[in-house]
């Protein structure tokens, strides 16, 4: 059986699942729930600066976009950090620590921008021999209206400072959580290294309006007829939040900068994926709000049992493993040829790979042979584009076949058997020269 | 010995729960679930094998999105007795049987109930949702209130045609009215229907009315620009074996006619065991709602296989499901009678040979207290004037233009009849667009 202990910046804890500093860590009791229950450690819901407790909307906090039976596919919030007593909670954090030693306790902090406010928030967290603390730059609603969270995580600048800050005035390690909400997230990840941040963890939530009420004339949620934007979570943004995981994974000026997953992740092979493109351990937050701290258990068995299949022994040994076939468009191969291939056995003749290639793409797959309802490729339109796949509803019913010789029927050319890609193209006007050249 | 013959063999509750919804509607949240697992096919099968072509992938679509109305609407563009199709079409031998969710997993998306979930919505809530064009000063005469008759009104009316409605009976609905199995139509819903169809506009009617006897096709000829003929089949066919006329023997279609006219179920006489022969939708129907009615033993006699039941399978178990014994391969040969009354059945096995259902020569008996016939209908031609018939039925042409010009008919009374309410409205809507073709 595969050994699914982690260690993240030394931070040890039984399983690589974390639960992401949000409602879910809020206080000692739920957080005792979740180790209960399975879960490897915890980012304790964000704390504030002492002085009168935050104060959170008395209307919804969640949104949410549901399929037709009511699955939750993504979650909107406005929910704030703590509420709670800055005391209430450290005391708790102790506590709970001591209980659960084996446990990943990291601690959320959000503070004004100034030293001191660091200086003063960092000492208190220290006394509760908390592993480790993380930087909320991300959240973007709310409190980023009052100069933190994702107004933090946007200036490259500001994370840079802050991180050093906390660097110079802490043992414990620092992990800087990164706002998604930006053009380019290898900027602030930069920032947060040359700050001296051990690690980042991202992406925190996206900002989003999750509907309208049509009949309210409002978004949703809405507090006294009026909405405002939220952060958006759950399976809906994981794409986003790969493909961020994936590009500091890949930037050569962070390869050793360690990276918390957080985006979407629902069930182990989420887990997998995102350590898969880079990152040492992954948060969940929306998944258990969803379904409850059980889902762990899923989890970790599923993570265990594709890790045996696959002769794993250890998560480490998963960690970057896709990261090098990550590449950029110019590097694809273009020599390499495939058709769409549908399985006459299994196809159940919906047409939906006919009607979407004939309106919105190349007129290559069928609908009627010899007067018959009959859907098959043909091979002289067929540009491989996979669309038939994504929309077909019956799994490994449309496969791409790889074409490794002989004329492609659609460009009548010769198949390569060699890599070329976008830099040597002849058709490419600023193409690498020939060596001969 | 005396027929057990009784009324009131149940409670009031019993009947009551004999007789609720056998397919209950959907609610919002299941209409949404179900809806969702319809895939949008192109140049769906589901459409194709609907009689009167419904865009059944579009009006789902619409269901899950939350226009429910919009759904109805693209449901009654084709099939304004929408709502009663989505009741008693066999949805399994139809859409259902087509929808390509049968290959991946052999479970349809509920074509049907989708389609009431959308139909009782608008139903329950709208005005009716068209409007006639202006009066265009030409009238139509319909003969027969069912299905094909209330369809074809309907769209004629819609192209600004004045319609009178001729109709045997003291309500318009023929079949839907009369015939179709009590817990398939609750709550008057055939009426409502017929209301709803009405609603429209520009559509008269004249009940009790035969034609033949209270007005002639000529007259008819005489005071309308067109006719059409949907007059159904109001003959039945008779056992053709000694002893009929004793009592206790009936046929199904008129104690159907009688169950759904009922004011109080618990006053239809009902046996303690019960023969019904005949291998029909009318067998089961008439099976299924006497045993409901408490009748002890109900078994169905059919001459042929269980393959060759004109009802689906699907009603075949429902009928099994509901206590009712099927045998197969039997036909009656005799009325076993005592003082006038029926008290049994001797029936023949039969085989088929050389292509011909013969009879083995090996009998047996069965006791009932009542007997009922379900052998199918036909088209009672008595009528003067009545364009050419095929096959006992009238024959019409892909228009259903009948040999006299000015006439057209369809429904069951034609030759091209499938015995189905939705078939009968597409002949009904076809021939209204055939008629307009001709007029206008």
């Amino acid at each position: 059986m595969a050994n699914l202990t982690s260690s993240f910046l030394g931070i040890k804890s039984p399983n690589p699942f974390w639960l992401a500093s949000a409602p879910p860590t809020d206080k000692q009791y739920n957080v005792e729930r979740a180790f209960k229950a399975g879960w490897g450690g915890v980012v304790w819901k964000t704390l504030g600066a002492e002085g009168p407790p935050i104060v959170n909307v008395q209307g919804p906090r969640y949104g949410a976009i549901h399929s037709n039976d009511r699955r939750l596919l993504g979650l909107n919030n406005i929910e704030l950090i703590t509420d709670r007593p800055l005391e209430i909670n450290l005391k708790e954090i102790k506590e709970v620590k001591k209980k659960w030693p084996d446990r990943a306790m990291v601690v959320s902090l959000m503070v004004p921008c100034e030293e001191q406010c660091w200086i003063d928030i960092l000492k208190r967290v220290e006394e509760t021999e908390a592993d480790g603390i993380e930087l909320n730059f991300g959240c973007p609603h709310g409190m980023s209206e009052r100069g933190m969270g994702s107004a933090v995580g946007q200036v490259p600048d500001y994370v840079e400072m802050v991180a050093r800050w906390c660097k110079q005035n802490t043992r414990m390690p620092v992990i800087v959580k990164l706002t998604p909400n930006i053009s380019d997230i290898r900027q602030p990840a930069r920032a947060a290294l040359k700050g001296g941040a051990d690690a980042v963890s991202l992406i925190n939530t996206i900002s989003s309006i999750v509907g309208v009420d049509l009949d309210e004339m409002s978004p949703e949620p809405h507090t006294d007829g009026k909405g405002t934007s939220g952060g958006y979570c759950g399976p809906a943004v994981k794409p986003i939040a790969l493909n961020m995981v994936a590009q500091l994974a890949r930037d050569p000026e962070m390869k050793n900068l360690p990276i918390s997953g957080i985006g979407g992740v629902t069930v182990w092979k989420d887990a997998a994926e995102f350590m898969a493109l880079g990152a040492g351990n992954v948060q969940v937050c929306t998944a258990a709000m969803a379904y409850g701290f059980n889902i762990v258990q899923e989890m970790t068995t599923g993570l265990s049992n594709w890790m045996d299949s696959k002769g794993y022994t250890s998560v480490d040994q998963i960690i970057g493993k896709a990261v090098p076939n990550v590449t950029d468009w110019q590097y694809l191969n273009l020599n390499y040829v495939v058709k769409a291939r549908i399985d006459q056995d299994s196809c159940i003749k919906c047409g939906r790979c006919h009607i979407v290639c004939e309106d919105t793409s190349h007129q290559a797959i069928t609908n009627i042979v010899d007067g018959k309802r009959h859907f098959e490729v043909i091979d002289e339109e067929c540009v491989g584009c996979n669309l038939c796949v994504s929309v077909c509803p019956v799994q490994d019913c449309i496969t791409m076949e790889h074409i490794s010789s002989g004329v492609d029927p659609r460009t009548k050319e010769e198949i390569s058997k060699d890599y070329g890609n976008w830099t040597t193209h002849p058709n490419n006007p600023s193409k690498i020269p020939d060596a001969a050249e | 010995m005396l027929n057990d013959i009784k009324k009131q063999r149940l409670s009031e509750k019993e009947y009551d729960e004999n007789f609720d919804e056998i397919h209950p509607p959907l609610n919002e949240h299941e209409a949404y679930v179900e809806g969702d697992r319809c895939y949008y096919c192109y140049d769906a099968p589901c459409i194709e094998a609907c009689p009167t072509g419904i865009n059944i992938p579009l009006f789902i679509r619409q269901i899950t999105s939350k226009n429910p109305e919009g759904a109805a609407k693209t449901i009654f563009d084709e099939n304004i007795l929408g709502g009663m199709s989505a009741r008693v079409c066999p949805t399994e031998t139809l859409c259902e049987e087509a929808c390509v969710r049968n290959t991946g997993e052999d479970r349809p998306v509920k074509i049907g109930l989708l389609q009431r979930y959308a139909t009782d919505s608008l139903m329950n809530s709208s005005d009716h949702p068209y409007k006639r064009s202006e009066d265009n000063g030409k009238k139509v005469a319909i003969v027969g209130g069912g299905p094909a008759g209330l369809s074809c009104a309907h769209r004629l009316s819609m192209k600004g045609y004045s319609v009178t409605i001729f109709d045997s009976k003291s309500k318009l609905g023929g079949l839907n009215e009369y015939g179709i199995a009590a817990y398939k139509s609750l709550d008057n819903f055939a009426e409502r229907e017929t209301k709803f169809v009405l609603s429209l506009g520009g559509i008269d009617y004249k009940l009790n009315t035969t034609i033949g006897k209270d007005l002639s096709v000529d007259q008819i000829r005489k005071d309308f620009d067109a006719v059409f003929l949907g007059m159904g089949l109001t003959g039945v066919n008779s056992l053709l074996v000694d002893g009929e006329d004793n009592n206790g023997i009936d046929d199904a279609v008129r104690y159907i006619e009688d169950i759904r006219q009922a004011k109080d179920l618990g006053e239809l006489p009902v046996g303690r065991k019960v023969i019904v022969i005949g291998g029909g939708m009318t067998a089961i129907d008439m099976a299924v709602q006497i045993k409901k009615l408490g009748s002890e033993d109900v078994t169905i006699v059919y001459r042929r296989g269980q393959k060759e039941m004109s009802a689906s399978l699907v009603e075949q178990q429902n009928a099994q499901n509901n206590g009712v014994l099927i045998k197969h391969w039997s036909k009656p040969v005799r009325l076993i009678t005592n003082d006038n009354s029926v008290c049994g059945v001797e029936f023949e096995y039969t085989s088929v040979k050389d292509g011909k259902l013969v009879g083995t020569g090996e009998k047996y008996k069965i006791d009932s207290d009542m007997v009922f016939r379900a052998i199918g209908q036909t088209f009672e031609d008595d009528a003067d004037g009545l364009p050419t018939l095929g096959s006992g039925r009238i024959s019409v042409d892909e228009n259903y233009k009948t040999s006299i010009s000015g006439i057209w008919a369809g429904g069951d009374c034609v030759n091209e009849g499938e015995d189905l309410t939705v078939s009968a409205v597409e002949a009904g809507k076809k021939a209204a667009e055939s008629i307009h073709m001709e007029l206008s």
